[in-house]
């Protein structure tokens, strides 16, 4: 039998978790529906007036898109634990830094890309102003990322417990506030016509911080979760 | 070798009775200080000529929120050394330290507001350190949730070790963040140890009072340490002998 290459595990696991996802369409759709469900809730609650929609449209994006994620992070390796494939991963030649990365990137692209592409339709509904939409693309973009990357170090954490939930929410949420602000900042220094690369600088770094830091974390919580 | 006296404590027994010795000089240290230090501060040291007494407050918010951020670092260090090293009291270490670093982060908070309210006119603002303290109590607050998550508590102390060194990246945010933002919380003033920027019988009260205070959080870590240990090591012979003395002590 011939080793399998790091690039051809990699891509093997994500091809893996896509297919899984496309024939569970709704473990996709429903973070989505429910991103769209509570940003359409604030102007119904706040009153329609479009210059208080235009000042707190990037804390509602970005807020509902924090939460959608979460919602969405449970997907990343309950059913692997639940069926034994996670046990099996892990058992591979392969390093588990390889195997973890492939896994957060096929949740990136199943809920971090949907994010980003429907973000624009909700910035138009909440009355963003027009000058910010490119700051809320790039944050969107590079902070997405990091929402999936430090989220799995909460589920890997909290996947051998039965009522993890609620758990991970507390795990997770305050490791998410750093990016919150910085993408709200930018954003909000977009819409008064200042230069907002600083915090995207600050974002990019969070980004490639989590990139490489991260799996490690994850993987040693595997290890222990999975025991 | 260097590290050849540190291998009798990785036995329980032998620590148990350590931080046993510990606890009683430590408190009396902690209430010398602390009784010296509060008397100091509160009656004589002198006002400050824009807050007034106000600034009192500062002996109590200054030892909490420096130590709610030291015992931060301690239970890091513990996890990273149970994780690294399979050290099993670390363990233990690190979960008594997190309650007790919870209560200091919540009391720097809540003295904080306290303060707040007369001299900027608000309990509270979103400014960056106290946000960031406020994600310091959070994160605290998940580990010790983590822990109690966990059935078995060697898996407990590893997952929430885990969790406390992901969150060590927050420590430097709330050191900093009053020189990297310029917000309304006030500079350090006793950070620099060269010149501190107050005058000499205002910090000496201080210090005295956070070593009070750094003794007090020793004493409470010992005691939470040797209960960690004691349940943990519930079924140990020498866990039974030690109860059965203590009952016999009591039945006479």
């Amino acid at each position: 039998m011939t080793p399998v290459s790091y690039r051809a595990a990699f891509s093997l696991i994500v091809k893996r978790d896509l297919m899984i996802a496309f024939r569970h369409r709704d473990d996709i759709i429903n973070p989505l529906l429910f991103f769209i469900i509570v940003v359409t809730l604030f102007p119904l609650g706040i009153g329609p007036e479009s210059s208080t929609l235009s000042r707190i449209a990037p804390g509602i994006i970005w807020v509902a898109a924090l939460l959608a994620t979460l919602l969405s992070l449970d997907r990343l390796f309950k059913s692997d634990h639940l069926d034994g494939s996670l046990e099996q991963m892990l058992l591979s030649p392969q390093p588990i830094f390889i195997l973890v990365l492939a896994k957060i990137v096929a949740h990136w692209l199943l809920t971090g890309l949907p994010l980003i592409l429907i973000a624009p339709l909700l910035a138009v509904l909440l009355h963003l102003h027009e000058s910010s939409y490119g700051a809320l693309m790039f944050t969107l973009l590079l902070g997405t990322p990091i929402l999936s990357l430090l989220g799995a170090i909460g589920v890997a954490l909290t996947v051998g417990i039965k009522k993890g939930g609620v758990l991970l929410s507390l795990l997770v949420l305050p490791l998410y506030i750093p990016v919150l602000i910085f993408a709200t900042s930018a954003i909000d220094s977009a819409a008064m016509n200042l230069p907002y690369n600083g915090q995207l600088a600050i974002i990019a770094a969070i980004f490639f911080a989590s990139l490489t830091l991260a799996p490690f974390a994850v993987s040693a919580a595997l290890k222990v979760s999975t025991n | 070798m260097m590290w050849k006296w540190l291998h009798p404590y990785a036995n329980p027994e032998v620590s148990y009775h350590f931080a046993g010795k510990l606890l009683p000089w430590c408190t009396r240290l902690a209430f010398i200080f602390l009784s010296v230090g509060m008397v100091w501060a509160l009656l004589f040291a002198p006002a400050d000529y824009q807050q007034g007494d106000t600034f009192r407050i500062f002996y109590l918010h200054v030892p909490a929120a420096m130590l709610s951020m030291g015992i931060y670092l301690g239970m890091a260090i513990a996890a990273l050394s149970s994780l690294v090293w399979q050290l099993k009291l670390a363990d233990a270490s690190a979960a008594a330290m997190a309650p007790i670093g919870a209560t200091f982060t919540f009391i720097a908070l809540v003295t904080g507001a306290a303060w707040g309210k007369p001299m900027w006119g608000t309990w509270w603002i979103w400014d960056a350190r106290l946000t960031s303290e406020l994600i310091l109590l959070f994160l605290y607050l998940g580990v010790i949730a983590l822990h109690n998550a966990f059935e078995d508590k060697s898996l407990a102390g590893k997952a929430a070790g885990i969790l406390a060194l992901v969150g060590v990246i927050n420590l430097p945010i709330i050191k900093y963040s009053v020189e990297w933002w310029n917000t309304l919380h006030q500079g350090a003033t006793v950070g620099k140890l060269g010149q501190p920027s107050m005058s000499a019988d205002m910090f000496w009260p201080f210090l005295v009072c956070f070593i009070g205070f750094s003794f007090f959080v020793t004493a409470l870590i010992c005691l939470r340490f040797r209960s960690e240990v004691l349940t943990r090591n519930s079924m140990r012979p020498w866990v039974r002998t030690l109860v059965a003395n203590e009952e016999n002590k009591h039945a006479i």
